[in-house]
């Protein structure tokens, strides 16, 4: 790219953060664009909150450069920034109303009390805490001061709302919901957000673009899709959703194909456009396969592109799916394999034997 | 009554209870005594049981005891305002900037204790003296040509020995108050526009609010009452109210004037410790 395109909200250029000798961030690039539901992903302590606070301002990068909208952020403290951040702890001023923790941010800009009031109503309605502004910051519920946190960051009308692993107190019921509300809100307002996360569920659920990291570098930077669907890693491939890692090796290639023998499958023939930009074929010892592409397959009228015999080794029925774990032939550990509980299909119990339908496309490379 | 109480009722009863009778024997006996003693007459040598409200009507119409319970109050609350606004930057300080050794500060600040408070009224003496090590010292380096004579013996004095004497017990309940605020609400403030100095008056001090009148009530409710202080540094101008309670108790041989005196003190500190309570949460918000 020639010039910096114009709908860049944020800039990272070799952004490094190290702590005395301990290296947080080695060195991240990563452009996000405006509009865009952004997300660092990652186990705990891989650098994203490090790198959502210096985002903010509340950290210094020891090298490299942010920028964010245009304008570089060295030297600009957090009080100067576009940014607004919802805080994990939601961090409500305890000793005011919710009014006034929504207020707080426009009183500092010395808008007329008026407009304050108008502008706080309207962020309130948008959160769904329409009449409640005159309730003490210690009679709401977790999901409420979650909604607080939230409608204090959107009247500042930012450039960019950042948000630290926001829903992580909620319980499950209510995060799935504010998942859904909070992309919704980010789609209708057209504002950036960034969020930070360790659930890749929600990532995948609310991102447009993910960045995975691990020990303070980005692994893979792609679409929730892309994630899912290619994973560079296996790194990558085990920590989003779940990944069946069957050992292999290359044993023919061809410009534009690659014959891989898997030892639980037998040959197959893929594409090599599935691989990986840069990955080095003789280098392949395993492939991976979702447990939704493996199907057991019920009967004769069953069918697949190939199939191999197995095992049952264990079953988990959840109701709407059943998982299996199965021993193919060869010394491998037993693949997962999900299986949707539609019309007619039993639950099989341990130990039946099962042929196991797998389709070439589905089989995923790793660098 | 047939009232039955849970277990955890109980429990708290019996923790409760020995502290809460040696309080009953030691503080509201005696001070139902004094009570009592304030609405008798002393005669020579015996008492008159006759209940009368002479020794209040004298108590609060005297101009002697006017001026010295209006000195009393002036000089407290001068302590009190002294050692809250010394002691606040040093609870901040620890709370803030000391990362690792808080334990040893807290310590250190406890070091004055380690003599007895009478010693260092003393120690206060040999320093503010006439021939004191502040004037020899000021005379020395040619500041001054004679001692200063406003630095002992009069409320001055008082004021700079009680807030010495007082400035642990105002520290430690700021500090307590400011190392429970969450760091992260100084951070959202940031992020809200709010530089250093608004983000300490919008969050920091009415959070710290508790603590500041906590320390306000701890420093003001006995140093109304002080009377070894006074009595050693304060010469004639510096007495105060508790002194001329001693005296009616002592040599004046008046105790139910005494005990009217000590009763009044006491209802005008209660009233205003009571406001400045209620002024302080009114300030502080809905803090919990």
């Amino acid at each position: 790219m020639a010039a910096i395109e114009t709908n860049d909200i944020i800039v990272l250029s070799d952004v490094t953060k190290a702590f005395g000798t301990f290296q947080a961030l080695k060195g991240i690039n990563a452009t996000i664009q405006e509009g865009e539901f952004f997300s660092l992903l990652g186990p705990s302590g891989c650098g994203k909150t490090t790198l959502l606070r210096m985002i903010a301002g509340f950290d210094e990068p020891t090298t490299g450069s942010i920028s964010i909208d245009d304008k570089p952020m060295a030297g600009i403290s957090a009080n100067k920034r576009p940014t607004n951040m919802v805080f994990q702890s939601y961090a409500i001023f305890p000793h005011l109303t919710v009014a006034e923790n929504v207020g707080y941010g426009l009183k500092t800009r010395k808008l007329p009390k008026k407009e304050i009031a108008a502008e706080v109503g309207k962020a309130l309605d948008m959160v769904d805490l329409h009449g409640l502004g005159h309730r003490g910051a210690h009679e709401l519920s977790g999901g409420q001061r979650q909604r607080v946190a939230l409608a204090r960051a959107l009247v500042m009308k930012p450039k960019v709302i950042l948000l630290d692993e926001p829903l992580s107190a909620l319980d499950k019921k209510l995060r799935d919901q504010m998942q859904v509300e909070l992309r919704s809100l980010q789609q209708s307002l057209g504002i950036t957000f960034i969020l930070v996360t360790h659930d890749q569920e929600e990532a995948l659920i609310m991102s447009d673009r993910i960045a995975v990291m691990f020990e303070g570098e980005i692994a893979q930077l792609d679409t929730p899709e892309g994630l899912y669907r290619r994973p560079r890693t296996k790194r990558v491939a085990s920590f989003i959703g779940v990944m069946n890692f069957l050992s292999a090796k290359l044993t023919g290639e061809k410009d534009d194909a690659l014959t891989l023998t898997i030892d639980a499958l037998g040959d197959v023939t893929v594409p090599r456009s599935i691989a990986p930009i840069g990955l080095d074929p003789a280098g392949i010892d395993a492939v991976g396969i979702r447990p939704e592409m493996l199907t057991v397959l019920m009967d004769e009228t069953d069918t697949a592109e190939r199939s191999v015999k197995g095992t049952i080794t264990a079953t988990s029925y959840y109701g709407d799916m059943t998982y299996y774990d199965v021993q193919l032939p060869g010394d491998g550990a037993p693949v997962t394999i999900s299986m949707r509980n539609t019309a007619g299909r039993s639950v099989l119990p341990q130990g039946s034997e099962v042929s196991v339908g797998w389709g070439a496309d589905s089989i995923v490379l790793f660098e | 009554m047939g009232v039955t109480l849970d277990k955890e009722a109980r429990q708290g009863l019996t923790l409760l209870s020995p502290a809460a009778l040696y309080a009953l024997l030691m503080l509201a006996a005696p001070l139902a005594m004094v009570v009592t003693f304030s609405f008798w007459t002393q005669n020579y040598l015996d008492i008159d049981t006759t209940p009368t409200l002479d020794n209040y009507r004298e108590a609060w119409s005297k101009p002697i005891y006017q001026v010295l319970m209006f000195r009393s109050l002036r000089i407290s609350l001068t302590v009190t305002v002294v050692t809250v606004l010394l002691a606040f930057p040093i609870a901040y300080y620890i709370s803030f900037h000391v990362k690792q050794r808080k334990a040893l500060w807290l310590f250190l600040i406890t070091v004055p204790f380690w003599t007895s408070y009478l010693l260092r009224v003393f120690l206060w003496k040999v320093i503010l003296g006439f021939n004191g090590v502040l004037n020899t010292a000021l005379m020395q380096v040619g500041l001054i040509d004679e001692p200063l004579t406003f630095i002992l013996y009069n409320a001055n004095a008082v004021v700079l020995t009680l807030a010495h004497a007082w400035a642990p017990f105002a520290i430690l309940p700021i500090f307590v108050a400011l190392e429970k605020i969450d760091r992260s609400l100084l951070e959202a403030a940031e992020d809200l526009g709010d530089g250093p100095v608004r983000q300490f008056f919008r969050v920091t001090l009415p959070l710290a609010m508790p603590g500041v009148i906590a320390a306000t009530l701890i420093v003001l409710i006995p140093t109304v009452g002080d009377f070894i202080t006074p009595r050693l540094v304060g010469g004639t101008d510096g007495l105060m109210i508790a002194n001329m309670i001693q005296i009616q108790f002592g040599k004046a041989n008046n105790a139910p004037l005494g005990a009217a005196l000590a009763i009044s003190s006491m209802v005008i500190v209660a009233s205003i410790s009571l406001l400045i309570y209620f002024a302080g949460k009114k300030f502080g918000g809905k803090v919990e």
